[in-house]
């Protein structure tokens, strides 16, 4: 029994790292129909820039602000620089150029900081609390805690405010939304700004446990799209749901079938609901019109 | 008199094969020359896949490395001749392509993509993790092809570097013919007619969701016979070979240089196999340049640096 708490508690931390990734995905993907292979790159700048933010004397609480904030307008040039202009590209093309960014975002990362592991201080101590004979770290909390606020922030911008109801609307219809004066290269915008923002956020919470690197992100990227298209991609409430499952899956196929197999995990689950289930366990069958 | 295309790319293809190595410094480039074709070959592939049927895939290193380990490990294990299992490895590929691909290729956008990706991520995580089969990231040797001493009986002494030089560019042009032929034939309209647009293709009768199987299987083969070529001209080969960043290069060479001619995704090969060898200096922009590259070209070269160049030209011309 207390093995299997163990797994959970670990399961439960990835779990919501992975869940707020596929947000970040859901949010872009909502906004634009772009599948953003970048989105491991924000929470990887996240980390990093915290780190060295923080190696610079900025208090951490200032260097986690710092990176998210620089994070947040890396995610805004994204759009501006790359997304924009090749607008009404077909698929394959954006993909490419998501590609290109991350891998673009990685070269330069590994110049401006190096190519070491890092991390920095987790934010309340390294002693682990004791749990029905498991143990579970206080950052781990912070990790689920931040996931489920950021999924609570987001259901209220989306319902409650304007801005949000816009950019909801602009997933809806792109056309009709200009037709009624929104002003959609703006959704987009803040669309991308957001998502990176919440990808630095997962950065900053997860890397005194898991550690960070300039090479970090793709990994990461991987697992929060499995965890997207295992919720249903597009859908916040899926994104969530997803994560969390996807990372239960991983811990407990370490613990219980292999270690050197975890990351299969998600790969599995990737070929599978694609098999079973295209539209993930929340999403809704999509009609097209020709 | 005029020319067909066909005959045109194939002509081009074989006279730049055959004289390039006039400029050769030294055997070195044999070397360089053979990868050139080798990534060649694989890129042909991408070109049946994205530039003919408009469908992405993110794991077709997955299929060079089952081609590649196919060479490394069934000779010893099935005791079969390299040669065989460089089929043999093909064959799995298609097979496994086909199951992959057979109930992902009915959904659109970016499915086969994600789909694909796992597939060949799963692939690299099974030839480092089965140690005692694979030798795990340490990689394998592989038994020699035994062509070359054929050849060196009959009284054609070729060195080691020239005779896959030789073999491999054989092989791409025998690539770049099959592709260039799918190209005209019934098969291959149907694909640019659905890369044109689904529906459209549809309402003509183009059985969309088998011709993109088609097109899946067909260009995993040339990924697979691409590995099982590295494989038997290294003597070794490395779980590297299947890894994302192999499936990623394929996909930026064929679109770098033309997805949608045979002729410039193997410019495109080209020029992303030599110059990280000239440019050993900035090896660490080498990352940073690829990505610029990929994003460039996307953003304002759509159809690839080739046929934009060509334009370019026949547009002064006229």
């Amino acid at each position: 029994m207390p093995e299997l708490m163990q797994f959970l508690f670990s399961g439960v931390t990835v779990g919501a790292v992975y869940a707020l990734v596929a947000l970040g995905f859901t949010i872009i993907y909502n906004a634009s129909d772009v599948v953003n292979f970048a989105q491991g790159e924000f929470v990887m700048l996240g980390g990093m820039i915290t780190v060295f933010a923080h190696a610079a004397g900025l208090p951490l609480p200032l260097a986690a602000v710092v990176a998210i904030i620089v994070t947040a307008g890396i995610g805004v040039a994204l759009n501006k620089l790359a997304i924009e202009p090749a607008r009404g590209a077909p698929v394959v093309s954006l993909i490419i150029i998501t590609i290109g960014a991350s891998i673009f975002i990685k070269g330069v990362t590994q110049l401006v900081f190096d190519k070491q592991l890092h991390r920095f201080p987790a934010f309340s101590g390294d002693v682990p609390i004791r749990i029905m004979g498991a143990t579970i770290l206080p950052q781990s909390l912070w990790v689920i805690a931040g996931a489920i606020l950021v999924f609570i922030a987001l259901w209220l911008f989306f319902t409650r405010t304007l801005t949000g109801r816009a950019v909801l609307a602009t997933s809806n219809n792109r056309l009709a939304a200009q037709l009624v004066g929104i002003n959609t290269g703006w959704v987009m915008t803040l669309s991308f700004g957001l998502s990176a923002a919440i990808g630095a956020l997962a950065g900053v919470l997860v890397t005194p446990i898991t550690l960070t690197s300039y090479d970090v992100g793709i990994a990461l990227a991987l697992k929060g799209f499995a965890a997207a298209m295992l919720g249903g991609m597009g859908n916040p409430k899926g994104a969530l749901v997803g994560g969390i499952l996807l990372g239960l899956m991983e811990a407990l196929t370490a613990g219980y079938i292999s270690s050197q197999y975890k990351d299969a995990a998600a790969f599995v689950v990737i070929l599978a609901v694609l098999f079973a289930m295209p539209q993930g366990l929340f999403g809704k069958k999509s009609t097209d019109r020709v | 008199m005029r020319i067909s295309p066909k005959l045109a790319t194939l002509s081009v293809l074989a006279v730049l094969i055959v004289l390039a190595p006039a400029f050769f410094p030294s055997s070195f480039y044999y070397r360089i020359g053979a990868l050139v074709f080798v990534n060649g070959l694989a890129v042909v592939g991408i070109v049946i896949l994205t530039g003919y049927a408009g469908q992405i895939s993110l794991g077709h290193a997955g299929f060079a490395g089952i081609g590649a380990y196919a060479c490394a490990l069934a000779p010893v294990h099935l005791g079969i001749h390299v040669g065989l299992a460089a089929v043999l490895g093909a064959v799995v590929s298609a097979i496994l392509a086909y199951l992959v691909g057979r109930p992902i290729l009915r959904l659109k956008g970016y499915y086969l993509a994600v789909a694909s990706l796992g597939f060949g991520i799963l692939v690299a995580m099974v030839l480092s993790n089965e140690t005692q089969l694979t030798g795990g990231p340490d990689g394998i040797q592989v038994e020699d092809l035994g062509l070359r001493g054929l050849l060196g009986d009959l009284g054609l002494d070729l060195s080691n570097a020239e005779f896959w030089y030789a073999f491999s560019g054989l092989c791409l042009l025998i690539g770049a013919w099959l592709a260039l032929n799918l190209h005209n034939s019934p098969t291959g309209r149907a694909w640019r007619a659905l890369h044109g647009s689904d529906v459209a293709a549809r309402t003509v009768g183009v059985d969309v969701a088998r011709l993109k199987l088609q097109a899946f299987v067909i260009s995993a083969v040339y990924a697979s016979a691409s590995g099982s070529l590295l494989a038997l001209q290294n003597r070794f080969i490395t779980p590297e070979v299947a890894g994302y960043m192999h499936s990623i290069e394929m996909v930026t060479m064929a679109v770098l240089g033309g997805a949608g001619s045979v002729l410039g995704a193997i410019f495109g090969a080209t020029i992303l196999t030599v110059l990280p060898q000239v440019l050993t200096v900035f090896a660490e922009y080498e990352m940073l340049m690829l990505g610029l590259v990929m994003m460039l070209v996307m953003i304002f070269l759509r159809e690839g640096l080739l046929p934009s160049l060509l334009r370019l030209f026949r547009g002064r011309g006229e």
